[in-house]
């Protein structure tokens, strides 16, 4: 590990450098540690491990709020109520403390991944129900007066009409939440879940290496999931619409 | 008024009852010295020297009750003999709180030896010193190349333990660690995330023990008390400090760590070389003067004060230094 000695080098942007280097070093090869009697930490395998948890934990931490949010969301936005409530639930619930919630729960339903899932979910439902109802509720009444007029049923408007104009809006909001969720999964080693927090959280183990490694994993993660989900929203934009939306 | 003092007759009595009762049950290895000597003889009420009031003191802590209540005992000891005290008793983890002192940011902060050992100095877990003073001199010794040093430690020792429901203790006839042989296959502990894979606790259970659980899952410490109630841990790693353990002996148990896995850390004051120089001798004398009647029960007891009937760190620490006979 490069270690950057001389005074000059405290006046460059190295130690950074150093730091990151030390971090991708964590990353793809297991370090030794103080405390651990011997056994190293890090490295690709735990990495790939604590990933794979997190990401399973975020999903059905996103399962779970797109269950919850897009039929509350579409029903309000179809019929064009509840604007208050499908807005308002929006930022009363990025206010609710995590932490709290997960204490709460642990003394309700105990620890664990229903306890995480619930929690994550909560961060996951106001982004979406709020999107699903300003898009729904926004597409151009004359659109939905054309469904109705050539006998579309309402169900019909909304499936064939409402949701493809509104999916842009939607898929806003379900990228919102799922970032939320995948950063936030980062707490889940305080409630049982082994997540890539553990690096974060422990760096008597770690090292500063693994803490600063752990945020990249998971900034890194954060990123990917946008992308897939930004991928999958070109899949299910009809293509009509590819060419006017983003 | 008469509240008060009615609470404050009672919670003296208490204090004295734990100290009776508890004087003996103690943590596993090395509180040999923590029995029920230490009292309230530690040379009666701090006196206050005008020669200190031109000395301001910024006495730290970590961020959980028990360094609290430490945190403010010394400085209302040292408010007491004349210093002019500011306290800082949030600074998170050790490695915050070390930085502070170096920094100036705080005059000195209370730490467990073991820990200094361990998180400062690269020591094996295994090979802290059993003794309070031998790991005190070795800590001690190694602060002092960094420009730093630490006072002599409190009576009383912090460890962690595995602790579980008295009921799963009489199931399976648990009364030290290695009793587990056998049985651990069968049950699942919790600890602090760090716990896991750390020589000091799950590893060192797994190694030096040769212990396999059914499974270990990561809990926050404030969740080490839920785990074991809600009935999901059947082990769970508790300190032996906690005022639970006090509290609810017909409920909670923790078993004798017959094979010194986990380090017992007495409680050191760290503070700056430069610092005592300036300070003058009432400095080190107050402190070691107010952490004598510190034993065991009476920790335990200051612990549940703040934990389990929610007083403040600060209404704690001026009660213990009141009925120690320190403060007037």
């Amino acid at each position: 590990m490069a270690t950057a000695g001389g005074d000059v080098s405290q006046l460059l942007p190295q130690p950074l450098l150093a730091s990151i280097e030390g971090a991708i070093e964590f990353i793809f090869s297991p370090q030794t540690s103080n405390v651990t009697g011997g056994k190293t930490v890090g490295g690709i395998d735990q990495v790939v491990e604590l990933t794979l948890n997190q990401v399973e934990l975020s999903v059905f931490a996103i399962g779970l709020s797109l269950l919850v949010a897009l039929p509350i969301g579409l029903y309000l936005g179809h019929r064009g109520v509840g604007e208050w409530f499908a807005l308002t639930i929006g930022s009363a619930g990025r206010a609710v403390p995590e932490l709290a919630l997960i204490a709460l729960m642990a003394t309700l339903i105990g620890v664990g991944v229903l306890n995480l899932t619930i929690a994550l979910a909560v961060l996951g439902v106001p982004p979406i129900l709020a999107n699903t109802f300003v898009g729904v509720h926004q597409v151009d009444r004359a659109s939905v007066d054309a469904g109705r007029g050539i006998g579309m049923t309402e169900f019909e408007i909304l499936r064939k009409v409402e949701v493809p104009l509104a999916i842009p809006t939607i898929f806003a909001g379900v990228r919102g939440a799922a970032i939320a969720i995948v950063a936030t999964a980062t707490i889940a080693p305080i409630a049982g879940v082994l997540t890539l927090g553990d690096f974060i959280l422990n760096p008597s183990i770690y090292g500063n290496d693994g803490v600063l490694a752990g945020a990249i994993v998971v900034a890194l993660l954060a990123l990917a999931f946008e992308f897939s989900l930004a991928g999958l929203q070109r899949l299910l934009t009809s293509p009509g619409l590819r060419l006017k939306a983003t | 008024m008469r509240t008060k003092k009615t609470r404050l007759r009672t919670a003296v009595a208490m204090l004295f009852a734990l100290a009776l009762t508890l004087g003996v049950a103690a943590c596993g290895s090395s509180d040999d010295d923590t029995d029920t000597t230490a009292g309230g003889e530690g040379g009666g009420a701090i006196v206050a020297n005008p020669d200190n009031g031109k000395v301001s003191l910024t006495i730290g802590s970590k961020n959980f009750p028990e360094q609290e209540i430490l945190g403010e005992i010394y400085a209302q000891a040292l408010a007491a003999a004349g210093y002019k005290v500011k306290s800082d008793l949030n600074l998170g983890s050790e490695t915050v709180a070390l930085r502070s002192v170096k920094s100036g940011q705080i005059s000195g902060y209370p730490e467990y030896a073991s820990t200094a050992l361990t998180s400062f100095f690269g020591k094996e877990p295994e090979d802290v010193p059993a003794d309070a003073q031998g790991a005190y001199e070795e800590a001690k010794a190694e602060f002092e190349k960094e420009g730093l040093t630490a006072f002599p430690p409190t009576p009383f020792a912090s460890a962690n333990a595995v602790g579980t429901l008295k009921t799963t203790a009489e199931k399976y006839d648990l009364e030290n660690i290695s009793d587990l042989e056998g049985v651990s296959e069968k049950l699942t502990l919790y600890g602090s995330p760090e716990c896991r894979q750390r020589i000091d606790c799950l590893a060192g259970l797994e190694e030096l023990y040769g212990l396999k659980f059914k499974s270990f899952k990561p809990v926050d410490i404030g969740l080490r008390y839920t785990v074991l109630e809600k009935g999901q841990a059947d082990l769970s790693i508790l300190f032996t400090t906690d005022p639970q353990l006090a509290a609810e002996k017909d409920k909670f148990v923790i078993l004798e760590d017959d094979q010194e896995v986990f380090p017992a850390g007495n409680v050191i004051f760290v503070t700056k070389q430069s610092t005592v120089e300036e300070a003058g001798p009432d400095y080190e004398e107050t402190i070691v003067q107010v952490q004598e009647g510190l034993t065991l029960p009476v920790m335990q007891e200051l612990d549940a004060r703040v934990e389990l009937e929610k007083q403040t760190p600060k209404e704690a620490a001026a009660a213990y230094l009141k009925s120690a006979g320190y403060t007037g």
